[in-house]
């Protein structure tokens, strides 16, 4: 479909361009014309006081689609050195609830590893594993995983195939769907079945999270998502489950690109902020590094970690491994505290999905407040010390 | 060596805000920028033929206004841009997008591709990898480093959660970068007198060889079914009393939460 406008209804009146999220409506001779910055959002369909904007169909919506030979949920289970990446176990939570809504099987499909980490993916919900041994899985190079997903697919003809939004995840799964001409849609946050249609509802943010969009792709299979850690619950673990493990052949694998080396580099402080339970995180408010040291001392007395902000981090009081945010980490403990920082909306969508959000800020008018659960008014360096001072008193210390 | 570069001109997401009446965007005033990891891109494009020799071509897809973000790279020091602008672009999700800069890729000739590691718009970081598909040449995505590069291969820094991989790749070829690749450069006084007058090459979708329905929306797979604002806490409490009250309420309902 398109979105239209009718010039002969067209008064000018410019009650449209207000609407539209992406500036795509534009004055031109007097009359509202929509650009190519369109997405489809319809937001100014109902905005026109004399309907001149409509929304048409193209010959191209009514061809009839190809997808009914298309069955089963599959999620990429990705693993390095052996161990499995828990963003796909998250998913492995997700495919199992789409596979059942569908009334099909959720598969999981696992490069390199070996048969115990196949078992595994069956525990946390898979029905059957396909598993690729080859030397080539060893490190993680584009071609051969490009190269044998794509087969898959394109012999077994999924429905849905997720992935993690990971940096393998990211580098090789978009060059899949290219492959397979199909559409990818990165980063989802809420995944579900369309009860009409049964097309994949996939959510993400959009502008920096600023809006929501609902993406579909109605005509093409398999529909593509990738997910980002933590932003995912994962499924039930059932050590009784009983599932099939089928070896998958990898004949006529290479690969262009060669891995020399893989290098872990030393943070100093070791920061895992994806998997503590709970996240003190400093902002510009916090003042300087003898601030964070303040921040350093209550998340240990909560047993967590200390986040950032990026305007801490490019003031260089924290390194950037700690920072959340569009830039920096997503993470999603079951409790954040939020210490001089204004919640601008790239930090927001980094950490928004937490169990429980508590902000202490000096601006009442700190966008921060309007996700915090728990709001406190005041300066952090009054505040921060009598919270570690009660803390203290209560674990008698 | 024939350089690429892919920039994309996106709004300064920064000073995107949401009008909390209406739930929409307010963007006047929102300035346009370069993507900013475009800019480390360009650079080291920029770097790339200084050390081998070559020339740098910018592409953006976009509408005609895109033509300010060329000639920005312009006066960075790039030696040409290229517009893709046609009305048949217009929606064109990642898959489009990626055809369509490809196929102008494909007829301008390449050695070496350079993207951004994602657009902060869309943020999807799909166009390179996909970008790389069409032209069926290989990419290494999140290149912090360049080692070493000759004719035939380029030794990369590839960054990984953990820290990196060392990755050889035959040339031709497509990297993604990521910021701390380089420091994009300044324009120089020189640079911007060039962009002034540069004159601006324009492609349509007839000019790149693609048929009207494999280009923008027709071309696209998916689909922007509706959007809506971000959901918001239903109920938050802002804590009163003096300072030792408010700490001790806060204990007591993080207790209740067993969050402590
Ligand atoms: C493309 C892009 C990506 C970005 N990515 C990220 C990202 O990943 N993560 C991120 O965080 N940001 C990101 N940003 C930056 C973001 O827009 C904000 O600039 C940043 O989050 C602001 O950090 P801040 O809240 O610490 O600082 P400020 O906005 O300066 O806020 C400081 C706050 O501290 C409060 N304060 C000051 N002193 C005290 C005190 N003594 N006690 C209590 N409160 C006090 C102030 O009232 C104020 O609200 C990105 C921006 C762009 C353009
Ligand atoms: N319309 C476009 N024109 C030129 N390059 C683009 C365009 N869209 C994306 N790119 C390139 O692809 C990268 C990733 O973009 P994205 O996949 O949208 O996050 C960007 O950093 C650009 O280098």
């Amino acid at each position: 479909m398109r979105i239209v406008v009718d010039k002969q209804l067209c008064t000018g009146c410019e009650s449209c361009i207000e609407s539209c999220p992406y500036d795509a409506i534009v004055m031109e001779d007097d009359k509202a014309f929509i650009n190519e910055y369109c997405q489809l959002c319809r937001n100014c369909l109902s905005v026109c006081p004399e309907g001149a904007i409509k929304e048409i169909e193209d010959i191209y919506d009514r061809e009839p689609p190809d997808v009914g030979e298309f069955r089963g949920v599959w999620v990429f289970a990705e693993q390095r050195e052996g161990r499995l990446a828990d963003v796909s176990l998250e998913l492995l939570g997700v495919g199992r609830r789409l596979a059942e809504t569908r009334s099909t099987d959720l598969t999981a499909v696992l490069f390199g590893a070996t048969d115990r980490e196949a078992q595994e993916l069956i525990k946390w919900g898979a029905d059957r594993v396909l598993h690729a041994e080859d030397p080539l899985f060893e490190y993680f190079n584009d071609d051969p995983y490009v190269h044998l997903l794509s087969r898959l697919i394109q012999e077994q003809k999924p429905e849905i195939v997720l992935a993690g939004a990971t940096a393998i995840g990211r580098s090789f799964f978009p060059r899949v769907a290219a492959r397979l001409r199909t559409g990818l849609t990165a980063d989802c946050t809420g995944l579900e079945i369309d009860p009409e249609t049964g097309n994949l509802l996939q959510i993400r943010p959009a502008f920096g999270g600023n809006i929501m969009a609902t993406i579909v792709c109605p005509r093409h299979r398999p529909q593509m998502a990738t997910v980002r850690p933590r932003v995912m619950k994962k499924g039930r673990y059932d050590e009784t489950r009983k599932g099939e493990i089928l070896k998958v052949p990898t004949d006529g694998l290479s690969s262009r690109t060669r891995v020399i080396q893989t290098v872990k580099e030393e943070t100093g402080v070791s920061v895992n902020l994806q998997e503590v339970d709970v996240i003190v995180s400093g902002g510009r408010g916090v003042g300087g590094p003898e601030g964070f040291k303040m921040l350093q001392e209550l998340a240990s007395l909560l047993g967590g970690a200390v986040g950032a902000s990026r305007a801490a981090v490019d003031e260089g009081w924290i390194p950037y491994s700690h920072q959340v945010g569009q830039t920096g980490k997503t993470v999603c403990p079951k409790l954040y505290i939020a210490c001089g920082i204004s919640g601008a909306v790239q930090h927001l969508v980094g950490m928004q999905s937490s169990d429980t959000i508590v902000a202490i800020n000096k601006n009442p008018d700190a966008p921060i407040f309007n996700v915090a659960d728990f709001g406190i008014i005041g300066d952090l360096k009054e505040i921060v010390p009598l919270l570690i001072k009660k803390l203290k008193e209560l674990k008698g210390q | 060596m024939r350089i690429i570069v892919c920039v994309k001109q996106v709004p300064d997401t920064a000073e995107v805000k949401i009008n909390p009446e209406t739930n929409t965007l307010i963007r006047e005033g929102v300035s346009s920028i370069i993507n900013p990891y475009d800019m480390h891109a360009i650079e080291a494009g920029l770097q790339l033929k200084e050390k081998k020799g070559g020339t740098v071509t910018v592409i953006t897809m976009g509408p005609p206004q895109a033509e300010e973000a060329l000639r920005e790279a312009i006066s960075m020091g790039v030696d040409e841009a290229v517009l893709l602008t046609d009305r048949a672009f217009a929606g064109a999700d990642t898959l489009a997008t990626s055809r369509t800069l490809a196929g102008a890729i494909r007829k301008l000739g390449f050695d070496i591709v350079i993207c951004g590691k994602q657009a902060i718009d869309g943020d999807t970081a799909q166009v390179g990898p996909e970008v790389a598909e069409f032209l069926g040449i290989p990419h290494v995505a999140y290149v912090k480093k360049i080692e070493e590069i000759t004719e035939e291969k380029i030794v990369l820094y590839r960054m990984m959660e953990e820290g990196y991989d060392v990755v050889e790749a035959p040339l031709p070829l497509l990297i993604t970068v990521v910021k701390e690749l380089n420091v994009p450069r300044l324009p120089s006084l020189k640079g911007k007198m060039r962009a002034k007058k540069a004159e601006i090459k324009r492609f349509t979708h007839k000019d790149i060889g693609i048929e009207e329905d494999r280009v923008g929306l027709r071309g696209s797979p998916t689909q922007v079914k509706n959007i809506f604002a971000p959901e918001r806490k239903k109920e938050r409490k802002i804590l009163q009393g003096s300072p030792e009250e408010q700490v001790e309420w806060l204990i007591e309902e993080l207790k209740k939460l067993k969050c402590i």
